[in-house]
């Protein structure tokens, strides 16, 4: 596997609003080619706004969200999606879709007009399965899998996509632990492998901590805090952008710093 | 060992993929087939009685004159406007269901029809229409309200949905028109309104076959093209985005494709309700594989509207009914059969 040549994805005095209603202003954040960056915040901080803004799946009130300095809704959509993918929180699977039919899709923006399936499809999307671990469900329908199958066939299809940057958000909803570890673990492997520069938004903090290079912690529509996880976490973070009371301690399992929070009724140990 | 292990666990992988687009041949070649069994019944059914042996002979040119101007004049052209009205509400349904998301947004129900019955019924009631003009005034019926519709819908986000509730109120209003037309009309002139909005095929000649040949071969052409971007906006709009599909651009392109294919068949054969509506949902059911599945769709709506027009004709001896009754027909019991076999599940 090839390692991905490297763009870089900014945003610039972006401002992103729903119905008029500004939820993101004036943001300025540039996003590390070839690592993953994951977004948090609390709930309502627009992380998610963020996302579908650097997605272009949000029309930017002002500013602007450029790809290598060029501006992102100027570029045409398919030579485009080669380079960034996105795989959103709610995507729709056809009913009696088969995983391998779903995965396949991913090559959309491969295919020219009219051209029919290549080898170079057969191939992504081999791969793609293989390293998601779907060879054996690759005829099952979609509609059938659990909840940790759906998404690692959504994740499929976007390896299959093939893009420079995927940008997720929210993978692990609705799955339990184990399921959003697996996932995690697929999207870190694809970013060491493939040299994916991976952007996610993430709900759990400490999951956050552990695998993301960059972190980026919002809060109130702006970036509080950017870096390194290490560098970034702190108790005065935490409580700003959370509002919660927080020990940090060290991850016992892989060193990355871990918010332990205090809650009203079982913060007296200390 | 890795090899043969991945091996032993894409066997059975390929094997059903195999078996799934055999699926998919068998369910359109049965469909191909039963389409030939209705148009060679449909040739011979009828009081004026045409054997086998008769129809080879006309194909050899030693058929007798009566025979000729029957099969010829009467029953290929019904026929033939049967199966090009079918597919292309077949058509027309599928791509409104696709690109909308909804298995209730079919030209039908949203309006579109409405649009041509309101644009016909004033057209036959106010200034005497018949004909082409009336074909023609229809066609335009429709067209005009799918635009007003988008237009009312707007763009967005929920674009679809509110495309959906609109059409739907717009369809209520466009029956009140009507009724307010029919209730206006001279009780001949209202009688000749009735049938046509029922939806049939009788009085089929070739000239009009060859204007709706023409302008289905277009279409489906156009058809086939979305076809690629349509698979792609099954997945939601957010990641089709994500593949470069844009949906406030597809979605319009699909839409227009969708509307001139209904808006053309119910200009020549009348609403024919629930060929759009039901089509494409049933042949996806049997398919079971997540396909457009346009091809078998299409297949489908014209042997439904060759089957409807055979039951009309020929059910009640002594009265010929148009084909839209016993469409109309079919529309309760299958909204029952999609109760009662819709699977669980979020998509």
């Amino acid at each position: 596997m090839t390692r991905k040549p490297a763009h870089e994805l900014s945003a610039e005095g972006l401002t992103l609003a729903y119905d008029g209603r500004p939820v993101i202003s004036e943001l300025t954040l540039t996003i590390e080619p070839g690592a993953v960056t994951v977004i948090v915040g609390a709930n309502g901080c627009g992380k998610s706004t963020l996302l579908r803004g650097l997605a272009r799946l949000l029309k930017p009130v002002a500013g602007e969200v450029r790809l290598d300095g060029r501006q992102l809704r100027r570029e045409p959509g398919r030579r485009l999606a080669r380079v960034l993918g996105i795989l959103p929180q709610s995507p729709v699977a056809p009913e009696g879709v088969t995983v391998r039919d779903l995965v396949a899709r991913g090559r959309h923006p491969h295919q020219r007009f009219m051209q029919t399936w290549s080898s170079a499809d057969a191939a992504a999307v081999a791969t793609a399965l293989r390293s998601t671990g779907l060879e054996p469900l690759a005829h099952r329908r979609v509609d059938e899998l659990s909840g940790g199958q759906r998404q690692r066939a959504w994740i499929a299809m976007a390896l299959a996509q093939d893009p420079d940057i995927l940008l997720l958000d929210e993978p692990t909803t609705f799955l339990d632990v184990m399921h959003q570890l697996e996932v995690l673990d697929l999207l870190h492997e694809a970013n060491r492998t493939r040299g994916t520069t991976v952007v996610m938004v993430l709900h759990d903090l400490n999951l956050a901590a552990r695998y993301a290079d960059r972190l980026v912690v919002m809060a109130g529509g702006g970036v509080l805090a950017e870096g390194a996880p290490r560098d970034v976490i702190s108790t005065e973070l935490v409580r700003e952008a959370f509002g919660l009371d927080a020990r940090i301690v060290d991850d016992p399992v892989c060193g990355a710093p871990m918010v332990v929070p205090i809650s009203r009724t079982h913060g007296a140990v200390a | 060992m890795t090899a043969s292990v991945a091996r032993a666990a894409l066997a059975p992988a390929d094997g059903e993929r195999r078996h799934r687009s055999r699926r998919h041949s068998t369910v359109t070649a049965v469909l191909a087939l039963l389409l030939i069994a209705l148009t060679v019944g449909g040739l011979l059914a009828g009081p004026f009685g045409v054997g086998i042996e008769e129809l080879l002979r006309l194909v050899t040119g030693a058929a007798s004159g009566a025979t000729e101007f029957v099969v010829v004049t009467l029953r290929m052209p019904r026929l033939a406007l049967g199966a090009l009205v079918g597919a292309a509400l077949a058509l027309a349904g599928a791509l409104f269901q696709t690109v909308l998301r909804n298995p209730l947004a079919s030209p039908d129900i949203i309006g579109v029809s409405q649009g041509a019955v309101a644009a016909a019924a004033a057209g036959m009631l106010l200034f005497g229409l018949s004909g082409a003009p009336l074909a023609l005034m229809a066609f335009a019926g429709a067209v005009t309200v799918a635009a007003a519709i988008s237009l009312i819908a707007g763009r967005g986000r929920a674009a679809g949905y509110r495309f959906v509730l609109t059409g739907v109120g717009a369809a209520f209003f466009l029956q009140a028109c009507t009724g307010f037309l029919l209730t206006r009309g001279e009780v001949r002139e209202v009688q000749q309104a009735l049938v046509w909005m029922v939806g049939g095929l009788s009085g089929a000649a070739w000239p009009d076959v060859a204007v709706l040949a023409g302008a289905f071969t277009v279409l489906v052409t156009a058809a086939a093209l979305t076809a690629r971007p349509l698979r792609i906006l099954q997945l939601g709009d957010d990641a089709a985005a994500g593949l470069g599909v844009r949906a406030d651009r597809a979605r319009p392109m699909v839409l227009a494709v969708g509307v001139a294919l209904a808006a053309v068949a119910v200009a020549f054969a009348g609403p024919m309700v629930f060929v759009a509506f039901i089509s494409a949902p049933i042949v996806r059911r049997l398919l079971g594989d997540g396909s457009l599945a346009l091809v078998p769709t299409a297949l489908f709506g014209a042997a439904l509207v060759l089957a409807a027009d055979l039951v009309a004709q020929y059910a009640i001896p002594g009265a010929q009914l148009p084909a839209g009754i016993v469409t109309g027909l079919i529309g309760a019991p299958y909204l029952l059969w999609l109760l009662a076999t819709r699977r669980g599940g979020s998509s």
